[in-house]
C-alpha cells in the first residue's frame, strides 16, 4: 500500500493530520472522476439527440410532417423531393419478417439448451450461438451478397413464386422476378443476426424458473413440451417479450448487412422478393456523398430511426427490469 | 395405450424434434459463414497482404497494410478513450451510487445506448466532430468507436463490481482504508478478470464496426498515420472493395474479412475463457 508506506517511512511522531488530508483529497478526486464519467453517459445521449435535431432541422422546416408519407425520394431534383415512406416501410417489413423467423427458432434453441440438451453439449452449442452474435455485420452482408442471395434467387424464390402463383394476397407477396437483392434476403440475414439475442436472453430467463415448479409439473406426468408451455413460458413471459423487443431494436437499426443485400430502391413494392431499402441502409449508402437539404433529410431519417429504436429498447428494458424485480423478491 | 397419452407423446416428440432442428439451424449458419470465409479468404492470404498498401483500381499488386494499421490505431484509440471512461462510470454506479436515483437513470440510458444503432453514433460524431473540424478524420472515427465502447464497459464493470462480496469492502474499511482505496485496491483487484473480460468484449464489438466509420474516418487509399486526416481501415476498405468490379479487390476484401472475423472471434473466446476462470474459482 503505497500511501501507507509513505506514512511509515517518515515515522516517529508522524503527521496524522497530513496523512488524513492526503487521503481525503484522493478520495474526493476519485469520487468526482467516477461521478463525472457516469454523468457523461447522459451527456452522450443528450449529444446524440441535439446533434440529430440540429442536423435534421432544415429538412424538418422544408417538408414538415409530409416527410412521413411521401414515397418519392429524388435528392437531385430541383428542389429536392424527399420522403421517408419507402425506407420506413422497408425497415418495418424486414424487421417484422426477421422476428417472425427468429422468435420461434430462438425460443426453440433456448428450450433445447435448457430442457433437452445433454450437459456436455450445452456449452459448445451455447458458445456457437453466442459467437454468431460476435461476427461483424459487414461479414453477414458479404455472405448474404455472395452466398445466400444467389441461393435464394436461384432456388427458394422461384419455388415460392411457383407455389403461390395465382393465390390472392399471397401471390402478390411472393411475386416478381427472383433477385439477389430483396427485402426477404435482408430479413433472413437479420433473423440470423438477432437469433443469438433472443436465445441468450431466453436461456437466462428460463433459468430463473424455480426447479420446484418444473419438478412438480413433471411429477404429475407432464411431457417436456407441456412443462415448457404451461410452466416455463408463462413464468418467464415478460422476460421473453423483453428479449424479443431487444432483438427487434437491433434489427431495426442494423446497417451494413442490410445495405449489401436490400438493393437500395426507394419504391415500395407489394412483393417481398423485390428490392427495397431501410432507413439505415439509405443513410449508409448516400450520406457520404450528400450535402445540403439531401444530407439534412438523411439526418432526419436517422432521427426517426433513433426515436423508433429508443422506444422499442426502452420498453424492452422496462420489461426485463420488471422480471428482475420479480426474481429478486 | 390410452389414445390421449399417445397424442400427448406424439406432440412432445414433434416439438422436441423441432427444438433440436432449431439448434442445428443456428449452428449450421455459423459453420456455413466460417467455411465460406475460410474458403474464399485463405487462398488470397499471403505475406503481401500484410506488407503492401491497398492497390489502385485495376492493379493486381498490393495488400491491406494501411487498412490493418489504420484499424489497429483507431481501435486502440477508441478503446483507450472509451474504456477508462466506462470503467469509472461503472465504478460510480456500483460503488458510490448504488441506491441513488441518478444511478437507475444512468443505468437505463446506458442500456439503451448499448443497443442503439451504430449508424446513429456515426451521424452523431459527424455532427459533433466532423462538421466543426471541417473534415473527416481518424480522430472522429476513434471517437465514434469510443462512444460504442463506453456502454459495453459500463455495463460489465458495474455487473462485475456488484459481484464482489461486501464483507471484503467492510473489512478494508474497518482497517481504516479510505473509500477510494477500498475500491482501487480491493474491489478492482477482486473483479479484475471480469473487468478485463468487459474491455475485451468491447474491443471485439468495435473491431468490426463499419457503419460509424463510413462518414467519420472515411477511408484512405494511402498509408497515413495522421490523426486529423482520413485513415484507411479494414471494415470500410472491405465495404468498398467488395462492391468493386475488380477481381483482385474482391479477393483482398475476402482476406480482410477473414482477418477481422478471426480477430473478433479470438477476442470473444479469450474474453469468455478469462470470464470462466473467474467463475471456476
Amino acid at each position: 500500500m503505497a500511501v501507507q508506506s509513505d506514512v511509515v517511512d517518515d515515522a516517529g511522531p508522524y503527521d496524522r493530520a497530513k496523512a488524513l488530508s492526503a487521503f481525503k483529497l484522493g478520495d474526493v478526486t476519485f469520487y468526482w472522476i467516477t461521478r463525472l464519467s457516469a454523468i457523461s453517459v447522459l451527456l452522450i445521449l443528450g449529444g446524440i439527440i441535439i446533434s440529430l435535431i440540429v442536423g435534421a432541422f432544415p429538412a424538418m422546416k422544408e417538408y414538415g410532417l409530409s416527410f412521413l408519407w411521401t414515397q418519392r425520394w429524388a435528392p437531385s431534383a430541383d428542389p429536392p423531393v424527399l420522403g421517408a415512406l419507402g425506407p420506413m416501410y422497408g425497415t418495418l417489413v424486414t424487421s417484422f419478417i426477421a422476428m417472425l423467423i427468429a422468435i420461434p427458432v430462438g425460443l426453440g434453441i433456448a428450450i433445447f439448451l435448457t430442457e433437452l440438451c445433454p450437459q456436455w453439449l450445452r456449452r459448445p452449442i451455447g458458445m456457437a450461438v453466442e459467437l454468431l452474435a460476435g461476427i461483424p455485420s459487414i461479414i453477414y452482408g458479404m455472405w448474404g451478397f455472395f452466398v445466400l442471395g444467389p441461393f435464394l434467387a436461384n432456388t427458394f424464390q422461384p419455388f415460392m413464386i411457383r407455389v403461390f402463383d395465382g393465390v390472392p394476397v399471397l401471390g402478390a407477396i411472393f411475386a416478381g422476378p427472383p433477385s439477389y437483392l430483396s427485402l426477404f434476403n435482408a430479413a433472413l440475414i437479420l433473423a440470423i443476426m438477432v437469433l443469438p439475442f433472443i436465445t441468450s436472453i431466453s436461456v437466462d430467463v428460463f433459468k430463473t424458473v424455480p426447479p420446484v415448479l418444473k419438478e412438480a409439473a413433471y411429477g404429475v406426468g407432464c411431457t417436456t413440451w407441456e412443462v415448457v408451455r404451461s410452466v416455463v413460458i408463462p413464468y418467464t413471459r415478460v422476460g421473453i417479450i423483453g428479449g424479443v423487443m431487444l432483438a427487434l431494436g437491433r434489427a431495426l437499426g442494423e446497417t451494413m448487412a442490410v445495405t449489401f443485400i436490400i438493393g437500395n430502391s426507394f419504391r415500395i413494392s407489394s412483393s417481398i422478393f423485390a428490392p427495397g431499402t431501410t432507413i439505415s441502409a439509405a443513410i449508409a449508402s448516400e450520406f457520404a456523398e450528400s450535402d445540403g437539404l439531401h444530407q439534412s433529410g438523411l439526418i432526419l431519417l436517422g432521427l426517426l430511426l433513433f426515436v423508433l429504436t429508443f422506444f422499442v429498447l426502452a420498453a424492452a428494458r422496462l420489461m426485463l427490469l420488471r422480471l428482475e424485480q420479480k426474481a429478486g423478491k | 395405450m390410452n389414445p390421449i397419452y399417445a397424442r400427448r407423446r406424439r406432440k412432445d416428440i414433434v416439438i422436441r424434434g423441432l427444438c433440436i432442428g432449431a439448434a442445428a439451424f443456428g449452428v449450421t449458419w455459423l459453420a456455413l459463414i466460417l467455411m465460406t470465409l475460410l474458403y474464399n479468404g485463405l487462398s488470397g492470404l499471403n505475406l503481401q497482404v500484410f506488407t503492401e498498401n491497398t492497390p489502385p483500381p485495376g492493379s493486381t499488386e498490393g495488400g491491406l497494410l494501411n487498412a490493418i494499421v489504420g484499424s489497429l490505431i483507431m481501435t486502440v484509440l477508441g478503446v483507450g478513450i472509451g474504456a477508462p471512461l466506462g470503467l469509472f462510470a461503472g465504478t460510480y454506479l456500483a460503488e458510490y451510487g448504488r441506491n441513488d436515483k441518478l444511478t437507475s437513470v444512468i443505468r437505463f440510458i446506458n442500456d439503451i445506448l448499448l443497443s442503439a444503432p451504430s449508424i446513429i453514433i456515426g451521424l452523431f460524431i459527424y455532427g459533433a466532430v466532423v462538421v466543426p473540424m471541417r473534415g473527416f478524420s481518424a480522430i472522429a472515427g476513434s471517437l465514434a468507436l469510443a462512444v460504442i465502447v463506453i456502454p459495453v464497459v459500463v455495463r460489465t464493470t458495474e455487473d462485475m463490481l456488484l459481484l464482489v462480496p461486501n464483507p471484503l469492502r467492510e473489512a478494508a474499511s474497518a482497517l481504516g482504508l479510505p473509500r477510494s482505496l477500498v475500491i482501487k485496491r480491493i474491489a478492482y483487484r477482486a473483479a479484475r478478470s471480469g473487468l478485463i473480460t468487459g474491455v475485451l468484449l468491447a474491443t471485439a464489438r468495435v473491431a468490426g464496426e463499419t457503419a460509424p466509420l463510413l462518414f467519420t474516418a472515411l477511408s484512405n487509399q494511402f498509408f497515413s498515420l495522421s490523426l486529423n486526416k482520413t485513415m484507411a481501415n479494414l471494415p470500410v476498405t472491405i465495404n468498398n472493395f467488395v462492391q468493386s468490379p475488380y477481381a483482385y479487390w474482391k479477393q483482398l476484401a475476402w482476406s480482410g474479412a477473414l482477418l477481422i472475423t478471426l480477430t473478433v472471434l479470438a477476442l470473444n473466446i479469450g474474453a469468455r475463457i478469462i470470464g470462466a476462470e473467474r467463475t471456476a474459482k
